[in-house]
């Protein structure tokens, strides 16, 4: 039986406990960030944030500040796995997680193109990407000893709920009808998108508002065929010499804001 | 809190004013959700920026920082034009019935007794009308000219909602809608509604006003002593209660017992229980509260041949000013010489911080206590923006253990003590507050011995013994109280006597032990019999483990509950019952005639739409000391009685047009002196923003991101701005008026540093309490290169 966190806008009121709870659990560094203009911080996903809370100022129809927790959706049909050439990313059987075995990748960032959500992160130290494993990895896995994600067990208003994913798109649709006797038009994503979401939305703005695409697609064309061509040439022995990251450009590497140099540290108080 | 956290679960409707729960209290909306989900609880959130709780609310009313008294005045108006409040509770348990004297009046922003120079009033005026033997003149009906609910109505008919949305910047519709949405619930017995606030509320020259126009409104509403009612002050740390409870504020004891004053009304004991015991209510046992404190106090030492000792407590200087305002304005001024700056962070939290920063300059010693070097401690330093070598100052500071290195307890806003431990050991030569307390009171009494002196006698006998490393549990045990014959717990207050018998540090405590030695406080019992979140077992709540007070009114004049929905406590023949300890004599019969007095704290036994504050027996509008208008309700600018000090400049809207207020995030914590040297929380909010609206932003061609320069005439800060459509326009008094929302998180120690917003706020306080008004003044904006 899959495992599923329901991420329940119209109960969120973005506190980002589950941004820390995340970071604390998993023992990831902070980011040496600056004030970008909105209350979203870190700025986007990285191999040190796996999950934060997306801010979003709705001005059309009304005033709305709408939050929304983004993180991996543990997809069925999972384009990152597909595209894997080093096979690195698999699913539990028992609770659905799609996890990266980061022993195994080999930094080609297929998955990072490939995922329609924008979630896995290559980190140019480790050399490997990095995303949420639904906390059921390793000495990390809290699900497999009876816990609830970090993320949930830190939710003050039941906004995250984990669950048996049948039981829980029963909750979420309960929470539908519920909000509509209410006056709210509100739906489930993540029912059916790449034949279901492990992690889905009760949400009650079109899904590009809270910044989800209505149509996510599963990537099995270009970026999969190419996968497919370097696993061969990674099977023959060929490639495997030459760091694989090095055909693809990585994005800047976030700095850790603890970071002993004084250069990082005066360069913040620059920005302060 | 008169009711609690959990309770918010019985509410049918939130209005959230001068609050931001869902940021600041983010536990509270598990609560709030519950209803919304369970009762279709409306939430009205009003607050000059549109936060993270108005994101949740079903209303949300923009209104001026500063302007609550015009905002709840238009609804006082509304529901009494209206007939909207619930009659019987008003007619019994209010003193709306009551008759004030004569002579009491009010005109143009004045209430009679006012003296201009002394910016205060003789009260005297301001008094009920009593009969000859004693008892208060009432009239049922309500409709005596001198009845309180006359002269309310009077009072408040000036709060049309025409003229209550030009000051408020709200609009009428809005008003009404609130207005209406109360009334509605008000006259169905099934629903309640409470009123949640915070800090935006208090922090004026008017603070206790606004809190006073809650309060009057919820009596008129029949909101208090009812589950899912009340008024509902959302503390802004865990232990705030606690620390109140303990005498935090300058003119108390422990318990909420008057501090004596150096006057002669007070020379002996007998003077102070004369002075400070009322004729009626519960206070009449003043005497077993304060002579089992001063046991507590002073144990062998105090018996009845020297007044219990009560000659070695301090008095105040009357008339004197304590609050941390007065201290600083002092210390300016070179009166005070040492400070120990414990569980505050002054050089971030106080108003005026460069007047502060000055003030801090004259001081031979200062003792820090914190976790973290915080920017009190390096006031010194040049990070603070001066030449060490010109500081004279001795800085001692001693790490100390964070929360979760040291056992003790909690008391919630909903005064609910909650035992906690230790988790792991302090740091390094990290040392629990308690220990530091108790090593330094040990070492200052060392430097007294052998002293005969009787100046000496309140240190060298005061009953002070822990043992080598004192133990919380000890200390807890001393404030719930003791037998002083055997030493066994005092297992409530009502067996606190005055005869010397009995020892209690804080008698609203006492109960948290049972005679056997068992903590209350360290229960955790969460079954709930009521279904309705009362949770009796969880851990105790003062007093008497009530978790609402007054709850004698929830139920009708024969004791009967007002709904079956709202079913609480109960007459049930031969006494009070329900799902609650009753906030009543347990046998005095509704009918009887103190049966029908349900809040028994008061002398007059009942809820006090009528009562004195330094500025009035009602509340009236006044502007903030610093503001973009004049008063639209009378010539008195702002708030008569209030305290002028020597650092009270004022800048005028001419120079500094926009009204600003600071205000907490969910991601920092006060001062910031835990969050900002916390990685995984600085990296949220890595540096100081100010949030301006987007009609401001583009008159001056700020965009989001852009660097700004906030001012006052106290000085200036540098901040990032945030371009948001959160913060409207207001029109008041037909003029376009702007807001900036200052977090006051920042400062110049820590993992990420920040200017100050209190380098802006202004040196002026409450004329009752002298909070600062750090929610309402003046600035400038400009934009940065």
């Amino acid at each position: 039986m899959p495992k599923s966190i329901l991420i329940d806008v119209s109960k969120c009121h973005g506190c980002r406990g589950c941004q820390v709870a995340c970071k604390n659990w998993n023992d990831l560094e902070a980011t040496l960030t600056q004030f970008e203009g909105s209350y979203e911080n870190p700025t986007r996903l990285s191999a040190q944030t796996w999950t934060r809370v997306r801010f979003i100022e709705q001005t059309d129809g009304g005033l709305r500040f709408l939050f929304r927790k983004d993180t991996c959706k543990h997809c069925t049909d999972a384009s990152c796995m597909a595209v894997c050439p080093a096979n690195a990313i698999y699913r539990k059987d028992k609770t659905g997680a799609v996890i990266i075995n980061r022993d195994e990748c080999i930094g080609c960032k297929n998955c990072v193109t490939a995922c329609p959500y924008q979630i896995p992160q290559y980190s140019k130290t480790a050399g490997t990407v990095a995303k949420c494993h639904l906390c059921n990895e390793g000495d990390r896995d809290r699900i497999g000893n009876g816990l609830q994600p970090a993320c949930v067990s830190s939710c003050p208003t039941g906004a995250l709920i984990f669950g048996d994913r049948a039981e829980l798109l029963n909750d979420a649709k309960a929470r539908v009808n519920h909000l509509a006797r209410q006056g709210t038009e509100a739906y489930v994503y993540g029912e059916k998108e790449l034949s279901g979401l492990n992690v889905f939305y009760i949400l009650d703005e079109p899904s590009e508002t809270y910044g989800l695409p209505a149509k996510p697609t599963f990537t099995d064309n270009d970026v999969f065929w190419l996968a497919k061509w370097a696993n061969i040439l990674f099977g023959t022995g060929l490639l495997t010499a030459i760091p694989y990251y090095l055909f693809f450009n990585s994005e800047e590497e976030p700095q850790d804001l603890e970071a002993d140099d004084e250069e990082s540290n005066s360069s913040e108080k620059e920005v302060s | 809190m008169t009711n609690n956290w959990t309770d918010y679960q019985n509410s049918d409707c939130f209005l959230i004013i001068g609050g931001n729960p869902a940021e600041n209290h983010p536990i509270s909306f598990k609560w709030i959700e519950k209803a919304k989900e369970e009762r279709g609880a409306k939430v009205i959130s009003v607050d000059p920026r549109f936060t993270r709780s108005s994101s949740k609310a079903d209303l949300y009313v923009p209104m001026r920082a500063g302007t609550d008294i015009a905002f709840i005045g238009a609804i006082i108006n509304y529901v009494l034009e209206n007939e909207l409040y619930d009659k019987e509770y008003v007619a019994n348990y209010t003193n709306a019935s009551f008759l004030v004297n004569e002579g009491f009046s009010f005109e143009d922003g004045l209430f009679s007794g006012y003296d201009e120079e002394a910016r205060s009033y003789d009260t005297s005026s301001w008094s009920y009308q009593k009969e000859d033997n004693g008892d208060y003149k009432k009239d049922l009906s309500l409709e005596h000219p001198q009845s309180v609910f006359q002269l309310l109505k009077e009072h408040y008919s000036r709060y049309d909602l025409d003229k209550a949305a030009r000051v408020t910047g709200a609009s009428r519709k809005l008003i009404e809608e609130v207005a209406e949405t109360l009334g509605e619930i008000a006259l169905d017995p099934s629903k309640t509604s409470s009123i949640l606030y915070a800090m935006g509320t208090t922090q004026h020259t008017f603070g206790t006003q606004n809190v006073r126009s809650y309060a009057m409104l919820q009596l008129l509403l029949g909101n208090v002593g009812k589950p899912g009612g009340g008024v509902n002050a959302m503390r802004g740390k865990c232990n705030v209660q606690g620390s109140t409870d303990m005498a935090l504020l300058n003119h108390i004891l422990p318990g909420y017992l008057g501090s004596p004053v150096a006057a002669p009304e007070y020379a002996t004991l007998e003077d102070y229980l004369e002075a400070e015991t009322p004729d009626a209510g519960f206070w009449v046992n003043t005497p077993n509260f304060f002579v089992s404190q001063l046991k507590a106090f002073w144990g062998d030492a105090a018996d009845e041949d020297n007044d219990f000792a009560y000659h070695y407590l301090s008095k105040r200087k009357a008339g004197k000013d304590y609050s941390h305002i007065g201290i600083f304005e002092d210390m300016y001024q070179g009166k005070i010489k040492g400070l120990f700056a414990y569980g505050q962070n002054i050089m971030v939290d106080s108003p005026n911080l460069n007047r502060v920063h000055e003030a801090m300059k004259n001081l031979d010693w200062l003792v820090v206590a914190d976790p973290f070097e915080t920017e009190t401690a390096a006031f010194w330093k040049e990070e603070a923006g001066v030449e060490p070598e010109t500081i004279d100052t001795e800085v001692f500071l001693l790490p100390t253990a964070v929360s979760f290195e040291k056992e003790g307890s909690y008391t919630d806003s909903g005064r609910v003590i909650q035992w906690k431990w230790k988790a792991v050991d302090p740091p390094g030569e990290a040392k629990e507050d308690l220990w530091i307390i108790d090593q330094l009171f040990k070492r200052i009494r060392e430097q007294y011995q052998g002293s005969d002196k009787e100046a000496d006698k309140p240190i060298l006998e005061l009953d002070w013994d822990y043992g080598a490393t004192p133990d919380a549990n000890d200390v807890a045990r001393e404030i719930n109280g003791y037998d002083t014959r055997t030493g066994k717990p005092i297992a409530g207050f009502g067996n606190l006597k005055d005869d010397g018998t009995t020892a209690s540090g804080n008698w609203i405590y006492c109960g948290m032990f049972t005679e056997d030695d068992e903590n209350r406080t360290k229960s955790r019992d969460n079954s709930d019999p009521s279904g309705m979140g009362v949770y009796p077992n969880w851990a105790f709540a003062w007093p008497a483990n009530r978790r609402i007070i007054y709850n004698r009114a929830s139920a009708d004049l024969d004791g009967k509950p007002w709904h079956s929905e709202k079913a609480y406590i109960w007459w049930d023949g031969s006494e009070w019952t329900g799902y609650d300890v009753p906030d009543f004599g347990p046998t005095v019969e509704p009918d009887s005639e103190a049966g029908r007095n349900p809040f028994i704290m008061r002398p007059e036994g009942v809820g006090c739409i009528f009562a004195l504050r330094a500025e009035g027996p009602f509340p009236e509008h006044y502007e903030p000391y610093e503001s973009p208008t004049e008063n639209q309700f009378s010539s008195v600018q702002y708030n008569p009685a209030v305290k002028l000090w020597d650092g009270s400049n004022r800048g005028e809207a001419d120079d500094y047009p926009y009204v600003a207020t600071t205000y907490r995030l969910s991601e920092h914590y006060q001062s910031g002196a835990m969050s900002r040297n916390i990685p995984w929380l600085a990296e949220l909010v890595p540096e100081l923003f100010v949030e301006i609206g987007t009609e401001l932003a583009a008159q001056k061609g700020i965009k989001s991101g852009d660097k700004v320069e906030v001012s006052s005439i106290r000085g200036k800060i540098e901040a990032k701005a945030l371009v948001t459509p959160r913060v409207k326009t207001m029109l008041i008094n037909g003029k376009r008026t702007h807001h900036v929302g200052i977090p006051w998180h920042f400062g110049y120690k820590g993992l990420v540093t920040g200017g100050s917003g209190n380098i802006l706020t202004p040196t002026i306080g409450d004329a009752n309490t002298t909070i600062p008004e750090y929610k309402g003044f003046l600035v400038n904006v400009r934009r940065l290169g």
